[in-house]
């Protein structure tokens, strides 16, 4: 004891100065820019000095480096490792166990307290913690039950499954037992999730396969809506005739910005991609005569059950038909399914074309573009299908995104969504699907979860808006994720083709880049 | 004829101002290989520091404005190398020896965070200034058409040029100079010859964002409005400048920057104004695909 005691002693002073450094380059970052707010006044703009914000944000850098300095970094036993253990196979040592134990318990006194006093913000953070620890231990006692379980299928079927099952079980226990669920926002969410899903393994075919960095994929989305739209409003048009019509429009787009860029590679080909997208929402924006320009296409029809709308009125309706009471959410689960089938088809696509020698030639493409071409592969034939096929899914899921919002402007395919997109495809681990879908739920799911915890309200106080600080805290996300992690949530994946038995595959043989 | 004279002072004052920013995208791509995505939004940043250090001395009471120029273009330079320093620690150094995307990735993240940052911090108004820098010449007038130069375009153009020789002077003179060269050619070889990398590559960071603070500075005085997205835009246009001068290229990042600045300029008076992004962003791709190598740049030769 006495030992580590010296051993603290003597590394509390640079710890101190390491972060005292730390506070002073906190305070030049943030001095003018937090420090100082910028008002609208009568006379112009004036500044208001918020000083007590400055020292808390100096302050947060100041304690947390200092803590991260002194039982974290440097420390002979990192305070870290007992969590990390809970998410490994690693044994535990009788230290783990009361340092995780001790947590625990602090957790809960607090949660226990908050109950009593009424504190919403310790209530939150205290759930948050132990939450966390128990899905960490209820992960670990299954692995030491059942070491060679084969986790990633059950966890894919299992996921299948529950998204099949999720709204009409959800549906019915609403309407049984009448739970008060709000059903309307949690379909919502779910189609939005899944929207993502369905984006990010279309990308994954560009990236994760053929390792095409493409920063302009929200083109081919923003392609497939404004075909059905189009159609929709000028011809009258149907979602099913106009859907395939959609997926082929954007295909032939993906080929037409393939073509060009073919020779590019790496970063140049990124950079290039988004100035396809950018290119492509300022034609939208600025084409009023076809577009419609800034104020977007409205009275975009809702897809029919096989010629049934989801509508109150009329002879033939989905409910009329079916002789069941009409409710709104019926049409809302209908769109659950549809991007559900169309998420699934994207994942099957995929596995399957993974396995024919145009998707054993992405990967090859990823791995080595001049092995490729040494080895007799047309490297323009498979670029330009990698970008058709990514497309044409991208183009069916913005034809969904049009028929479900009913009106799209060019506002929604900014390049801050190829960056969701791609986010999603790298942190989810490229190539690995389950990690994409993962990666899609944690940011899209979890970030619109925030904008409805209450405890935030009250740490932050009353005025206090999560939407504003959602995409800020996607950046934190991004930046945070791939530097503790850069190989994605999911690192490895299971190999295509198999000699002797799987092994699973590193995410640093899954280069990328270099195509 | 006067209109045209007109339009080319324009676009190279609003020249300058992109060449400044592609001089940080020209030296962190040389030295490392990488797009430093966040570095139009390092310019933003620098922007609004200037902004409010110009509100903060006005209300501290100083009006001689060569003086509060002075004040406001060292601090803004020192306080976004900062904010530039700071992005290349934690977001590039820990993924350096990584695989190429993932520091995209990041710079992709630390872009969304600085412009959120200062949208959160700051408000997502429109950011008016009042003229800081007023009056100019008129040069000549032709039937009823006046060409001026104005003050704030020649301080452009005289900053700029200041600012490249400097700059050139410490590539090509200083131990700092030898230090990013050698690690640009080969980094390994220069460890070993004992350049301290880390070291260079942040000073690298730290010149480019003061280089940026500066065409931040020029913008907000040049335009009088800034918002927190005004480094999106720009800094792609900065990179095309970039990569058609030829990557790695100091003089052919400001030569890179004039082109692209008397093209989006021309094409606002002859064409289409709301195309004018268009025809930066074409010229980005048909650069990229039809001359990777720039006006001034070495041609990469792959080896297998």
């Amino acid at each position: 004891m006495a030992e580590r005691s010296t051993s603290f002693g003597q590394r509390l002073g640079p710890a101190l100065l390491d972060s005292a450094l730390a506070a002073i380059i906190a305070f030049a970052l943030f001095s003018l820019l937090l420090g100082l707010r910028t008002v609208d006044n009568v006379t112009g703009l004036t500044l208001q000095p918020r000083p007590v914000l400055l020292a808390v944000a100096v302050g947060i850098v100041f304690f947390g480096r200092l803590l991260l300095n002194l039982f974290v970094w440097h420390a002979e036993y990192p305070l870290t490792v007992p969590f990390a253990k809970l998410f490994s196979r690693a044994p535990f040592e009788r230290r783990d166990l009361m340092v995780l134990g001790g947590t625990a318990l602090a957790a809960a006194i607090a949660l226990a307290a908050s109950f009593i006093f009424g504190s919403a913000g310790v209530e939150l953070v205290a759930g948050s913690v132990l939450a966390f620890l128990g899905v960490g231990i209820v992960r670990r006692a299954i692995v030491q039950l059942f070491p060679d379980l084969p986790y990633a299928r059950i966890l894919t079927i299992g996921g299948v499954a529950f998204a099949v099952l999720f709204p009409i079980c959800a549906y019915l226990l609403d309407q049984i037992f009448h739970l008060g669920l709000h059903l309307r926002y949690m379909f919502d969410l779910s189609i939005l999730v899944l929207t993502y899903i369905m984006l990010g393994w279309g990308l994954n075919i560009v990236v994760g396969l053929a390792g095409l960095l493409d920063l302009g994929y929200v083109a081919f989305y923003a392609v497939g809506a404004y075909t059905f739209a189009l159609l929709a409003t000028h011809f009258g048009l149907g979602f099913w005739i106009c859907l395939p019509i959609a997926g082929a429009a954007a295909a032939l787009w993906g080929i037409i910005l393939g073509f060009p860029v073919l020779r590019l590679r790496g970063d140049y080909l990124a950079i290039v991609t988004l100035a396809f997208g950018e290119i492509v929402r300022i034609v939208l924006l600025n084409w009023t005569e076809v577009t419609n320009g800034p104020n977007g296409i409205s009275g975009i029809p809702n897809p029919t059950f096989f010629g049934l709308p989801f509508t109150f009125r009329g002879d033939m309706t989905f409910a009329g038909f079916f002789g069941i009471k009409y409710d709104p959410l019926q049409g809302m689960i209908f769109l659950y399914y549809v991007i559900l089938a169309l998420a699934l088809l994207t994942n099957l696509v995929t596995l399957k074309l993974r396995r024919l020698p145009i998707g054993r030639a992405w990967e090859a493409l990823r791995e080595d573009q001049i092995a490729c071409k040494s080895l007799g592969i047309n490297t323009t034939i498979t670029k330009l299908t990698a970008f058709a096929i990514g497309a044409m899914f991208a183009g069916l899921a913005g034809s969904f995104f049009a028929t479900r919002q009913g009106f799209i402007s060019p506002e929604s395919f900014t390049f801050i969504e190829s960056a969701i997109i791609l986010a999603i495809v790298v942190l989810g681990g490229m190539g690995s699907q389950l990690g994409v879908a993962i990666a899609a739920i944690v940011m899209v799911g979890g970030f619109e979860a925030l904008r409805h915890t209450e405890g935030l309200r009250s740490i932050f106080g009353h005025g206090f808006d999560p939407a504003l600080y959602r995409m800020l805290l996607f950046g934190i996300a991004m930046v945070g994720i791939m530097v503790w992690r850069p190989r994605g949530l999911i690192g490895t994946r299971s190999p295509t083709i198999v000699l002797d038995e799987a092994r699973p595959i590193g995410g640093d043989l899954v280069r990328e880049g270099r195509a | 004829m006067a209109y045209f004279l007109q339009q080319l002072i324009n676009g190279i004052a609003l020249g300058s101002i992109y060449g400044l920013i592609a001089i940080g995208y020209t030296m962190v791509y040389g030295i490392i290989g990488m797009i430093n995505f966040a570095h139009g939004d390092i310019f933003m940043v620098g922007a609004f520091i200037a902004l409010i250090l110009f509100l903060a001395l006005l209300s501290l009471g100083v009006t001689m404005i060569p003086l509060a120029l002075l004040i406001v273009l060292v601090l803004a330079m020192l306080l976004t190398a900062v904010w530039g320093w700071t992005v290349e620690r934690l977001a590039y150094r820990p993924l350096r020896e990584s695989f190429r995307l993932a520091p995209l990735i990041t710079a992709i993240g630390m872009s969304i965070v600085l412009q959120n940052f200062v949208q959160v911090a700051q408000g997502a108004r429109v950011k008016p200034l009042q003229p800081v820098v007023t009056g100019g010449y008129t040069l000549f007038e032709e039937s009823g058409f006046t060409v001026t130069l104005s003050n704030i375009q020649i301080l452009i153009v005289v900053t700029t040029l200041v600012l490249m020789i400097v700059f050139w002077l410490i590539i090509a003179r200083t131990a700092l100079g030898r230090a990013q060269r050698a690690c640009e050619q080969d980094r390994l070889m220069a460890s070993l010859s004992g350049v301290n990398v880390d070291r260079t590559i942040s000073l690298t960071f730290v010149l480019g964002a003061s280089l940026a603070a500066v065409a931040g500075l020029l913008y907000l005085l040049y335009y009088g409005v800034i918002d927190f997205y005004i480094g999106f835009i720009a800094g792609i246009k900065a990179f095309t400048a970039a990569v058609f001068g030829g990557i790695g290229s100091l003089p052919g990042a400001m030569l890179g920057g004039l082109v692209i600045g008397l093209i989006e300029t021309f094409w606002s008076a002859y064409f289409t104004i709301e195309y004018k992004d268009v025809a930066a962003f074409s010229m980005l791709a048909i650069v990229l695909i039809f001359f990777p190598t720039g006006l001034l740049g070495r041609p990469e030769v792959e080896k297998v």
